[in-house]
């Protein structure tokens, strides 16, 4: 045993008199990677909060190096040495990375900000991270993966001696996982330590010395990476086994029901072709910035597509210029932006579910009884755990969201149905419903692209993969080639005509 | 858990301007034995009619997540062009047509508002200008150009039967009260029962998540407004009729603060995204009934724009407090 660099007493927290965590006893060993699963909602968020001095616990305390210590805020939490990478980003766009890096710590000089000095601590900590990304550049610039990369330099930057991580490879690539893995063995082996909390448990296994299971606020089980497998993993979380989590796959009719060719965007696509046929789940896999979103947007008309793309329903030739266009072609899209397009976080469950379908709801003043009963049959029908359907969903679970907006994007009655990242950010057993819901829709004779970086997602669901890469297709797979490898050949470029 | 503090914020949310109205009610009743009488009472509502009415459409444009500077500057220029209409038909429809002239200026005058906030709108959502901007330059051009046609005077009408329309009652009850009462029911259930209400909700919340919903998000900005323009021109033709005419200086002077300010007041954020016409109403009363005891306490007219401005920033205090 090594030496205890944090350590937590009894903790137990609670909002408006629901217990949420409870009873928490940990010790964190100096230079360990300690891997924290549960499902949404289990208390994972709550603790590192507690730790990085976001919330304080109702009972309970933590002693950080052998003495007891109180964290008010997180000013107090970076202070001693504890630094929390957000799963949402902390960084304002508008300013470059450097000077996010610094925000609040800027280095000065006789008064006045030593710009180069930050650059240059920038660039080594950045090529630290293996990431080429200019300290000059504005945020807002940046790809969603290299935000994270940033983030964790900001971190750093603090000679953290705690370092928490919360999901932060859900939005990476392969690739980048492994560089964050790597970079974050080199962190252990100079003494710091990572609390890393994921859903990937495959990346726990990996990573992680220990893992703690949270279930309902409670320690289920904290082990030795060695002595559980993923399966048990799952298993702990539950607290059932997990019966199979991708449903059986139905065969599609031969009927092509949504066509697009030589589709182009203005320097991000270039001359897509696809069709979608009836009751086909059409899985479409590549590296991130690989056009898959763009492509979609560009479907349902948020991008402007060249005049040489066509676009056709059911062998219609059909001009999608908005979303208004989009609805109308029964061409229903979710978004992998949850909070961002999907759903408006203010309004309640039912002025969601019925915001595209409004029309639907109204001659002149809007039927309330109607919506209330068509929200009802989506609570009850995708199992949406919420207090009252007038609770506004920015009290949902990412889980419950998620379905919400996906009730959202049905209610118009699509026959076409893109999913975008349908799964990203929640938990295993709502991934679950996600993927029985899609295979149940297919059934009916719906139509669906599935748009994943989730290898294991798109293998286990589609019917045919198709693989992009620098917004060009690279292959289509069908029946044995939809494999992993095969997959990541196209996806990288070692294979097909890019 | 979620959900019980989500109803206790709203609850507060819903009356915290409404017992802040009626704590003043009580300290004025105290304070000033005059105060409860009917007639000032109804003279605080007409005070606060004009303003109160360009506050209803002010509501929609700011719930849209906007703002609209040039109200004031409109009333002015929608004044003077109603007067004109007015002394234009009084000839054309002769001696027995008093009545149909003034209607005629009623619907021109509105019509008129309407076009001038569909031109706030037009650069606002076709030309892309931040509604702040736009709205500051129609301010500033809206007023010259009343200032231009009225040579810096004042308009005047030539019928005798129009004030009629700005000083006549309904059972007992002033015109323009009853007509901003009306109005607020109205604009209320568009805002809580049709489909605009709710668009506007959603672009005021979140525009990109109402653009991939199928909203057409310019349109309900630019119909918001059209539709406080519309109210501008109400309140003109009320303003113009009380008086018989309408002065280019001072017309709706400052008249868009108040409007802003009742919104406010009434609890609609800035921000956009929610808000409530009943609110607006409890706004303007308030501005009206504090305008009204600092008359009566003999306070100094100089100073009390100061209690105002105070009020407004208590009010998005409490608001700011509220959303942390």
């Amino acid at each position: 045993m090594g030496e205890v660099l944090v350590k937590t007493s009894g903790i137990a927290k609670e909002f408006s008199g629901v217990r949420v965590l409870d009873d928490i006893n940990i010790e964190i060993e100096r230079g360990e990677i300690f891997g924290i699963i549960g499902e949404n909602g289990a208390g994972k968020s709550t603790l590192v909060k507690i730790l990085s001095g976001i919330y304080t616990p109702t009972e309970g305390g933590v002693s950080f190096e052998g003495t007891d210590v109180s964290i008010g805020d997180p000013i107090q939490a970076k202070a001693i040495g504890i630094s929390m990478i957000p799963q949402e980003f902390n960084l304002i766009k508008e300013l470059s990375v450097y000077e996010n890096i610094f925000l609040g710590s800027e280095l000065t000089g006789k008064g006045f900000l030593n710009k180069r000095e930050m650059k240059s601590r920038t660039v080594k900590l950045l090529e630290e991270l293996r990431t080429s990304i200019h300290p000059e550049e504005k945020i807002e610039k940046l790809s969603v993966a290299q935000k994270q990369m940033v983030e964790i330099a900001k971190a750093l930057a603090h000679d953290s001696k705690l370092l928490i991580m919360d999901e932060p490879t859900t939005v990476l690539t392969q690739n980048e996982i492994s560089i964050l893995f790597d970079l974050m063995r080199r962190l252990k082996d100079r003494g710091v330590t990572i609390i890393y909390i994921s859903h990937k448990l495959k990346e726990i296994r990996e990573i992680c010395d220990r893992v703690m299971v949270l279930r309902d606020g409670l320690i289920i089980s904290i082990s030795s990476t060695d002595d559980v497998d993923e399966h048990e993993m799952a298993r702990k979380m539950v607290g059932r086994e997990l019966s199979q989590i991708f449903p059986e796959k139905t065969v599609p009719s031969d009927e092509i029901v949504f066509q697009v060719e030589n589709l182009s965007v203005k320097n991000t696509l270039n001359g897509i072709s696809f069709d979608l046929r009836k009751g086909e789940i059409l899985g479409f896999a590549g590296l991130v910035g690989a056009g898959r979103t763009e492509l979609a947007e560009a479907i349902i008309g948020i991008r402007k597509k060249e005049s040489s793309s066509t676009v056709s329903v059911k062998g219609r030739r059909v001009e999608i210029r908005s979303p208004i266009d989009a609805v109308k072609n029964k061409i229903a899209y979710l978004s992998e932006d949850r909070q961002g397009s999907g759903i408006i976080t203010a309004f309640d469950l039912i002025n969601n579910i019925t915001l595209i379908s409004l029309p639907s709801y109204s001659r002149i003043l809007l039927d309330r009884k109607l919506q209330k009963e068509k929200a009802q049959k989506y609570v009850d029908e995708f199992n949406i755990r919420a207090a009252s359907l007038r609770t506004r969903l920015e009290f949902f679970s990412g889980g419950n969201q998620q379905k919400v907006s996906l009730a959202k994007s049905l209610d118009p009655e699509p026959e076409v149905f893109i999913f975008d990242e349908p799964t990203r950010g929640i938990d295993v057993n709502a991934k679950r419903e996600i993927y029985h819901f899609i295979n149940e829709l297919v059934r009916k004779g719906v139509s669906c692209i599935l748009i994943s970086s989730e290898l294991e997602e798109i293998i286990g669901m589609s019917n045919r993969v198709v693989v992009m890469r620098e917004g060009k297709v690279t292959g289509i797979l069908e029946g044995e080639h939809i494999n992993e490898e095969e997959i990541m050949f196209y996806a990288t470029g070692l294979k097909g005509v890019a | 858990m979620a959900a019980e503090t989500a109803r206790r914020r709203f609850e507060y949310e819903k009356y915290g301007p409404l017992i802040a109205l009626a704590v003043l009610f009580i300290i004025s009743a105290i304070a000033s034995p005059y105060f409860l009488q009917t007639q000032n009472i109804l003279n605080i509502l007409r005070q606060v009619s004009y303003t109160g009415i360009i506050a209803l459409g002010m509501t929609f444009v700011i719930i849209s997540g906007g703002i609209d500077l040039s109200v004031g500057s409109m009333v002015a220029l929608i004044g003077g062009v109603v007067i004109f209409t007015l002394n234009w038909a009084l000839g054309f429809f002769g001696r027995g047509g008093e009545f149909w002239a003034i209607f005629l200026a009623l619907i021109v005058g509105v019509l008129f508002g309407a076009g001038l906030g569909s031109l706030n709108g037009l650069m606002i959502t076709a030309g892309k200008i931040a509604p702040f901007i736009a709205t500051l330059g129609t301010m500033a051009i809206f007023r010259s150009m009343a200032l231009y046609i009225g040579s810096a005077g004042v308009f005047r009408s030539q019928s005798s039967l129009y004030p009629e329309l700005g000083m006549g009652k309904l059972l007992e009850i002033p015109n323009p009260v009853v007509v901003f009462i009306g109005l607020a029911i109205v604009f209320s259930v568009i805002l809580n029962m049709t489909r605009y209400g709710r668009y506007i909700c959603a672009v005021g919340s979140n525009p990109k998540v109402a653009k991939y919903s199928a909203i057409k998000v310019n349109l309900t900005r630019f119909i918001s407004y059209a539709i406080v323009g519309g109210t501008a021109g109400l309140s003109a033709v009320f303003l113009s009729s009380r008086l018989n005419s309408i002065s280019s200086t001072t017309g709706g002077l400052n008249y868009e603060l108040d409007a802003i300010a009742a919104v406010i007041i009434g609890g609609t954020p800035m921000t956009g995204g929610s808000g409530s016409m009943f609110g607006t109403v409890i706004g303007a009363i308030t501005l009206g009934i504090i305008n009204n005891m600092l008359n009566m306490l003999g306070v100094s007219p100089y100073l009390q724009g100061t209690v105002k401005g105070l009020v407004i920033i208590g009010a998005v205090l409490i608001q700011r407090k509220r959303s942390q």
